[in-house]
Order: C-alpha cells, then sequence, then structure tokens
C-alpha cells in the first residue's frame, strides 16, 4: 500500500518523494518570495503529548518539516535513587517509573533479582503474576485507548475506556489497598496472597469486560472519521522500526511477529494459550487494531489463568518458601525464633544478592521492559538500568512525523502509546 | 528432623534454608567460561578477525557475556548484527556502568545488551573504556536508535561517542555541570526546611530548635 497523500504546499518549499521505506523530503528557500518555515514548540505541557514531551516543530504550512523532541522533564534519577535503597525499598520505584504497566515494572525487577538469587516462585505465584499483568495491560491499554480517541476527537470513547479502566483499579485496590502503585510482585513472589472475594470480583470485570470490547470496536474501527485519520498515518517500515529499537504493539503492527510471552517466555507463560496480533501496514490504525486484539488475547489468558489458580485453591503458596529472600508470614514470628530473625535481617537490612549481572525482560504493554541489576554482592543494587521501551518508541517519531501534517503527529504521538515516566525515567 | 532440631523450634522451611547456605556458596560455579565450541557469538567474532578484542567471555544465570576492548568496537557490533548465526537486529538497551566500587580498572563499560528476533536469544557485549579517556566510537551507524542511549550515557555518565551526529544532554538540563549516575556524584537532595533548620525566615529566631 503506499503512502498516502502527503500535503503538498502551495509556495513548494517542501517536495516529498515516495522512496522504499519511507519519504525524502528535499526543502529549499524559494528566491523569489523568500519564505521560511516556522519554528514553533509543542509542549512540555500539552494534552496532546501524553506526559511531559517538548516538540519542536518546524512548519511549512501545515507539513512537519522537522521534529525534534526533548525529554528530560520527568528525569527523577530513579536509577541513582535505586543504587542507594535496598532491594525490597527500590522495587518501590520501580512501580513509579512507567507509571501505568506498575506490576510489568515489578515483575521485570522481580525476575531479575530472582535470577541472581537463583529462587523458584511456586506455580501459584506465577500464575498470579501473570493474571495481575494481564490486567494491568488491559488498564494500560484502556488508558491508551481514551486518550488516542480523545487526541483525535472521539470524546466519548475517553469516558467509557475511564470508567473500565476504575474497575481494573478497584480489583488492584481491593487487592493491596493501592489503585495503581501496589508493588504487590516482589523478589520472591507475591507480597501477598488474594483476599476474599478478589477472585470473584476478577471473574465479574472477566465477564463484563468482552462486550466493552465490541463497544469500542463498534465506536471506531468502522468509523470513517477514524479510518480517514489513522489510515496511512505515521508509517514507518518495519526496517526502520527494528533499527530504532522499537518494540511492543508499534513493532508487531509493521508485521514483525515478536512478542516476549512466546519468545522467551517468563513466569509460566508457556503453558498459557493465545495468540499474538500483528499488523501489516504499520500505521496509526493497525497499531489500534493490534491493541484492541490484544484486549481479547489478555482476556484469553485472564481467564485461563482465573481457572489455574482457582484449581490450586486457596491454601497453595504464592511466595517462595526461601526464607533468605522472602519474609516469613507474620504467623510464626510469635514461635519460631529463626522466623523472627529472618523477619528483622530482611526488613533492616536486606538480602544479599551474589555479585554478577543478570536481565528481567518481561513483555510491557509498551513492549520490551527490560530490568539490568548488577550486584556487588551488598544489599542495594549496584546499578539498576530500566530498559523503557518509550524511549526508543519515541526516537522513531520524527521519522514516523516528517512530511505530514501536524494533526497527523498527534495522531502519531498517540499511536506510538508513550509514557514519560519510562522515557525519563 | 533431629530431636536436637525440634528444641530448637527449628521448622521444615528453616531446615531447608540452611541447606540453602550451601547453595549459595555453589551459585558461583553457575558461571562458566565461554569458548567458540561452545559460544556461536564469540566464534563469529574470532571468524571475523575480532578474537583478540575478546577480554572475558563468561555465560552466568544461563546469559552470555562478551567484554571487549573498544578500538574495534564497531565492527564487534556489526558482525553481531551481520553474522548469519547471530543476527542480533534489535537493541534491547545500550546502558553506561561506572565500576568505580569494585575498584577495577578500567573504570567505565558500556553495555550493549542485543537480542536477534530470527534467532530469538540475546547477548551482552559489553566495552571497556578507561577513565583517562572515556570515548568510544558511535554505534548509530549498526543501528540508527543507538543515537538516544548514547546521548543518555554522555549525559550521566559523561562517555563521548566518537561520530554521533547530535551529541547533547538529553535527561538533564542543557546548562547542568557534571554527570549525575558516575558512583563519585553525590546522590543530592534538598533538605526539608523546618522551623529549627532555616534562619532567614522571619521569627525564626523565636522558634526554639527541638531538643535532639
Amino acid at each position: 500500500m503506499s503512502v498516502t497523500q502527503l500535503a503538498t504546499t502551495s509556495s513548494g518549499l517542501v517536495r516529498a518523494r515516495d522512496i522504499p521505506g519511507g519519504i525524502e523530503l528535499e526543502r529549499y528557500l524559494d528566491p523569489e518570495t523568500e519564505q521560511e518555515t516556522l519554528t514553533i514548540n509543542m509542549g512540555p505541557q500539552h494534552p496532546s503529548t501524553h506526559g511531559v514531551l517538548r516538540l519542536v516543530l518546524e512548519l511549512d504550512g501545515e507539513t512537519v518539516v522537522k521534529c525534534t523532541p526533548h525529554i528530560g522533564y520527568l528525569h527523577t534519577g530513579i536509577e541513582k535513587t535505586m543504587e542507594n535503597l535496598s532491594y525490597y525499598k527500590a522495587l518501590v520505584l520501580t512501580d513509579r517509573e512507567d507509571y501505568l504497566s506498575n506490576l510489568c515494572n515489578n515483575l521485570a525487577y522481580s525476575l531479575a533479582v530472582e535470577k541472581l538469587m537463583q529462587v523458584e516462585i511456586p506455580k501459584k505465584g506465577q500464575y498470579m503474576r501473570v493474571l495481575l499483568n494481564e490486567l494491568e495491560r488491559i488498564a494500560s491499554h484502556l488508558l491508551w485507548l481514551g486518550t488516542h480517541a480523545l487526541d483525535i476527537g472521539a470524546m466519548s470513547v475517553f469516558f467509557y475506556c475511564w470508567q473500565d479502566r476504575d474497575r481494573v483499579l478497584e480489583i488492584k485496590e481491593h487487592l493491596s489497598g493501592v489503585r495503581t502503585k501496589t508493588s504487590w510482585i516482589c523478589p520472591g513472589g507475591l507480597r501477598g496472597d488474594a483476599p476474599t472475594g478478589w477472585m470473584t470480583r476478577v471473574k465479574e470485570f472477566l465477564d463484563y469486560f468482552p462486550a466493552r470490547i465490541e463497544l469500542y470496536e463498534t465506536l471506531l474501527t468502522n468509523n470513517p472519521i477514524w479510518i480517514e485519520r489513522t489510515r496511512g498515518v505515521g508509517v514507518i517500515s518495519a526496517e526502520d522500526a527494528i533499527a530504532f529499537g522499537m518494540g511492543g504493539p508499534s513493532l508487531r503492527a509493521c508485521g514483525i511477529n515478536l512478542d516476549l510471552r512466546k519468545a522467551e517466555p517468563y513466569s509460566s507463560y508457556e503453558e498459557f494459550d493465545f495468540d499474538v496480533a500483528v499488523g501489516t501496514y504499520s500505521d496509526v490504525y493497525d497499531r489500534y487494531r493490534v491493541r484492541i486484539e490484544e484486549f481479547r488475547q489478555s482476556l484469553r489468558i485472564c481467564q485461563q489463568a482465573w481457572d489455574k489458580i482457582t484449581a490450586l485453591g486457596p491454601n497453595a503458596p504464592v511466595r517462595t518458601p526461601d526464607r533468605k529472600i522472602s519474609p516469613p508470614p507474620r504467623a510464626e514470628l510469635d514461635t519460631s525464633m529463626e522466623a523472627l530473625i529472618h523477619h528483622f535481617k530482611l526488613f533492616t537490612e536486606g538480602f544479599h544478592p551474589p555479585v554478577g549481572e543478570a536481565i528481567g525482560a518481561v513483555e510491557g504493554p509498551r513492549g520490551e521492559k527490560a530490568y539490568y541489576v548488577v550486584s556487588d554482592g551488598s544489599n542495594k543494587p549496584y546499578r539498576a538500568k530500566i530498559k523503557g521501551p518509550s524511549f526508543y518508541n519515541l526516537q522513531a517519531l520524527p521519522r514516523m512525523c516528517e512530511g505530514r501534517m501536524v494533526a497527523d503527529t498527534v495522531a502519531v504521538i498517540g499511536s506510538i502509546d508513550i509514557v514519560l515516566g519510562d522515557i525519563d525515567r | 528432623m533431629v530431636d536436637t532440631d525440634v528444641r530448637l523450634g527449628l521448622s521444615g522451611s528453616d531446615l531447608a534454608i540452611r541447606d540453602r547456605q550451601f547453595k549459595a556458596d555453589v551459585a558461583r560455579l553457575d558461571e562458566s567460561n565461554l569458548t567458540p565450541d561452545t559460544s556461536a557469538e564469540f566464534k563469529a567474532l574470532v571468524d571475523g578477525g575480532l578474537g583478540d578484542e575478546i577480554v572475558i567471555a563468561k555465560r552466568f544465570r544461563g546469559q552470555d557475556f562478551l567484554t571487549v576492548k573498544k578500538e574495534r568496537i564497531v565492527d564487534i557490533l556489526t558482525v553481531m548484527r551481520d553474522d548469519p548465526e547471530c543476527r542480533f537486529n534489535l537493541i534491547s538497551d545500550i546502558l553506561g556502568l561506572d565500576l568505580l566500587g569494585f575498584d577495577r580498572e578500567p573504570r567505565y563499560e558500556v553495555v550493549y545488551s542485543l537480542y536477534s528476533i530470527p534467532h530469538q536469544k540475546r547477548i551482552v557485549v559489553k566495552a571497556q573504556v578507561d577513565e583517562d579517556d572515556p570515548s568510544i566510537d558511535t554505534a548509530s551507524g549498526v543501528w540508527i536508535g543507538a543515537e538516544w542511549p548514547e546521548r543518555e550515557i554522555y549525559d550521566l555518565f559523561g562517555i563521548t561517542f566518537v561520530g554521533h551526529g547530535d551529541l547533547r544532554r538529553i535527561m538533564m538540563p542543557d546548562d547542568w555541570v557534571g554527570h549525575p549516575l558516575r558512583k563519585d556524584y553525590p546522590l543530592g537532595g534538598e533538605e526539608v526546611e523546618f522551623s529549627h533548620n532555616v534562619r532567614d525566615r522571619v521569627g525564626a529566631e523565636d522558634t526554639p530548635s527541638p531538643l535532639f
């Protein structure tokens, strides 16, 4: 499919040519009219940049000639701070960098630390992790769909999506007491088991949600305005996407079948039966379709996880019994001296992984979320580098925006689903 | 369990943990050295004439790590990307490491964590960078997506990338002095203002200090 009609300017300052894999721009200063391009600033405070992102756009009329993202407005030094906190305390910071996929960040960090400590998580813990990660993916995609549709003009979708997202947040609140930044997945398993009534609540959501996906599809998928705004917009070739290091639905919409849940299964994902949504045209519309399909696949995984957890029963452990990493249950502290000592040492000093480095990678809603944890044998991570998928996805933004109209820039930013916490950390 | 264990109040799980102590000692045995026979990436580098650049090659916790010298890093990364047995076409992450705490020369490492989509595997290539000459060739010719992570390493560690088209700060403000993620850079932070530690507030001299 060829690239859609580009905006051609009347002054002819910018000529754009289709070449295989992209567009080539040619700009020149018209000597007769001596017109120049206009440089404007979009952000960092802007409702459509999805966070504190600053774009410096050089425009020729409505066409974007050059787009330069400036980031760092949300940089809070999370990696530096993690080097000064024990492993348990550093877990709390992992919620806060990509603030829309908190449990996925927790899981990536926990996998890295567990690899260093060589601990195995019991089956129920793994299934709970899968269930929580997929619920997190649904919640993140709901927020994405609402804000993306709002940017393009479909305001009612925004309200419907946030209503449904609130149900997921209430599920998380029932589990942990916290709506978003739960830190529930920790090195060693989970911080606790599901409370009474939680599984029923999850089941209600899983039964309720498929009809809502149909609602969103009815509103958007065959909507002529939606198609007009998103078809053929923000195209990037598969080679470019790989060269930029993109990941997640943005990469899968280019036709690359890469999903870490299938390629490098972690936390018992190999036991689950699901499909990976892959697009064809790598435009904004395909990224939308990929994420809508990911709703359905996540529901499938959630249903299977729910069945497996129910089959294991309420008494199955969710934490490893290894007391060198996982605190003992509170009831044991009354009777066992060793339990008391373990509890004390774990919560004051923390555990000491052996010297080495490990990578914990999960498939987050935006792409590969990976933690590269370096341990020097002390109780604090020596270096915890956070790979934010949005950092690499945003790098490809100028390639997708240049040569097209400003309104398309807004659609593209929405479609690559960036979270500035992930980018800036 | 023996009778003594029962009297000491040890439960089954605690006994299992005593065995864990022994496992922790043998954990170091999980690390093994790589050879061209056991590692396709090692072999690819040796075949490409770059075998001398490899300083350490080991497998730890199931992940291969290749530590190389920095002089021919672009050739090494190109082999990693293009060799048919390797095909590491996707950057997973490029990060900097400051090894000041390990008291090791050279001080910095630029770590390239790569992923191969055709072969579905990972490799970690670490380039050693000296403190005296903290510069290395850019990898943005190999993957264009290396541009921003290298800017971040320059910003936070001070390692310059030779040949990078746009090397400027990315996270910190443009006029920042210093490189925050270095180990000798302080964590920083502002002291919280209370009445006992703020002198220039109106009425501060009348407010009594708490007893410490």
